[in-house]
């Protein structure tokens, strides 16, 4: 179930989950949710306008009570940020505080430049399922200027650098978050999202 | 770390691929778009650049039809530009599936786009990109390139570095730096000018005309004072004439200890 609720490249992410083997259903209608057998949420944007919109559409009751239900959840680029308590970008917007943090911003820094934009590689920290056996050096696209700061506490996933060591993927029970965009990033990016299939949407009706 | 982009570019004329199509070898496919869009992805260019080289109203929209269906076929990020004059324009070619869409002599006719369609769209979406020449020995403004608008055909008598910072302070997101003296030249990438504008800028900086070897996208992307600091190299012939391919030049700059994307394939595992 990929969530269309007017922020986010939708299309682009659609024909990428299919090109992995998922069988994609793009909804606007909170009550879809409801049996999903997993949740895609995307996000691009301001995170004010993002939550405002993911708010108005009415998804935020149905899918915290889905993701509480178990149903697997995977965030892209601000649809990983949402997760969070809340975010720099936006003080006093609520998140969906599922994971307990907040987004802060890049500094400026000689030779950085904000946002980051372009190609970075993943470190992976302990036993994501997005990442169990993935080749390394491997790299994935990001466009952003917030991040998910290292200190956050997660299970898994894989860290990042710029400037900062930062969270690109998490994975934290069945919620799982990708900083960059898979749907961008090429055979890292279907590979990933081939895993989420394999390893964690599969697994569920074994 | 983030990896310095290698990024070919297509110029599109009537929803066709026309420069240097002749020389591809598989003649069948040598205007599609698409096709090129996914030969360049099998070879894991970072990024695609389609510029609209026509000026009609049909043109445009089949450039729409162009950026749709590559946008559906390929995963990696997809700019288009040429003729995008307004907001409209903006919003149409992002819904086709554009990434990011550059704007070049359209902003310096009006400069408030560059702030709306940040604004709206946000600054990762907004790439300035700008046509410059070296001024001639003697010209009153001094040293330094002057900014070129309608294909290059247009003096504007702007600075190029004054309008790479108000580029910055109206909120693009990207620039992208061709420099005509070294356009088509095939003699390497203009590093004074590119450097120039890398430290006038807090933006990535794609730099663009120029490439003939392995050693230039090498000097445009080192750091440092003799190098150009670009975080990008943008090139056309080179790659469509099949002289350098993308996996070549990432190899050699890989190399070089420069830091690329490498060649990238799924174990498979698990």
């Amino acid at each position: 179930m990929l969530l269309d609720y007017g922020a986010g490249n939708i299309r682009s992410a659609e024909k990428a989950l299919v090109r992995a083997g998922l069988n994609v259903k793009v909804t606007d209608r909170p009550a879809d949710l409801d049996g999903a057998a997993g949740i895609v949420v995307p996000g691009q944007g301001h995170f004010r306008q993002v939550m405002e919109a993911f708010d108005a559409s009415g998804f935020r009751e149905p899918l915290l009570g889905a993701v509480a239900a178990g149903t697997p959840l995977l965030g892209i680029c601000v649809g990983m940020q949402m997760l969070l308590t809340g975010s720099d970008e936006a003080p006093g917007v609520a998140g969906l505080n599922l994971i307990e943090g907040t987004a802060r911003r890049f500094e400026v820094a000689p030779g950085q430049k904000v946002p980051q934009m372009g190609w970075n590689s993943l470190t992976p920290v302990g036993d994501s399922p997005l990442l169990r056996g993935l080749n390394t050096p491997a790299h994935a696209y990001f466009v952003h200027s917030y991040y998910l700061p290292r200190d956050i506490a997660v299970t898994s996933g894989a860290l990042s650098e710029y400037g900062v060591s930062f969270w690109s993927v998490i994975s934290q029970g069945n919620i799982h978050a990708t900083q960059f965009h898979p749907e961008k990033s090429g055979e890292v990016g279907l590979a990933l999202l081939s895993r989420f299939r394999r390893n964690v949407l599969e697994p569920n009706f074994t | 770390m983030l990896a310095k982009r290698i990024i070919p570019c297509l110029d599109v004329q009537n929803g066709r691929v026309v420069k240097n199509v002749r020389f591809f070898e598989d003649h069948r496919d040598a205007g599609d778009p698409l096709a090129l869009a996914q030969r360049y992805e099998a070879q894991q260019a970072d990024e695609l650049v389609f510029y609209d080289i026509t000026a009609t109203f049909e043109g445009r929209k089949l450039m729409l039809d162009v950026a749709a269906q590559v946008a559906e076929h390929v995963m990696m990020p997809l700019t288009v530009g040429g003729g995008v004059n307004t907001l409209a324009d903006f919003r149409q070619l992002l819904l086709s599936g554009a990434d990011k869409i550059s704007v070049n002599s359209s902003a310096v006719r009006t400069p408030q786009l560059i702030r709306e369609a940040s604004d709206h769209h946000g600054a990762q979406c907004v790439m300035l990109s700008i046509d410059a020449k070296r001024r001639a020995a003697g010209d009153p403004q001094g040293q330094g390139w002057n900014v070129f608008v309608g294909g290059g055909r247009v003096d504007t008598g702007l600075d190029l570095l004054r309008w790479a910072e108000e580029g910055q302070r109206l909120g693009a997101g990207e620039i992208c730096l061709n420099i005509m003296d070294a356009d088509g030249t095939r003699a390497g990438f203009d590093l004074d000018a590119t450097r120039a504008v890398s430290q006038a800028v807090d933006l990535p900086v794609i730099a663009s005309g120029g490439a003939g070897k392995l050693e230039d996208f090498r000097d445009v992307l080192l750091g440092g004072s003799s190098g150009g600091q670009a975080d990008a190299a943008l090139a056309a012939s080179v790659f469509h004439f099949g002289e350098l391919s993308v996996p070549q030049v990432k190899a050699y700059l890989h190399a070089q200890g420069l830091p690329v994307r490498p060649e990238w394939h799924d174990g498979g595992a698990a």
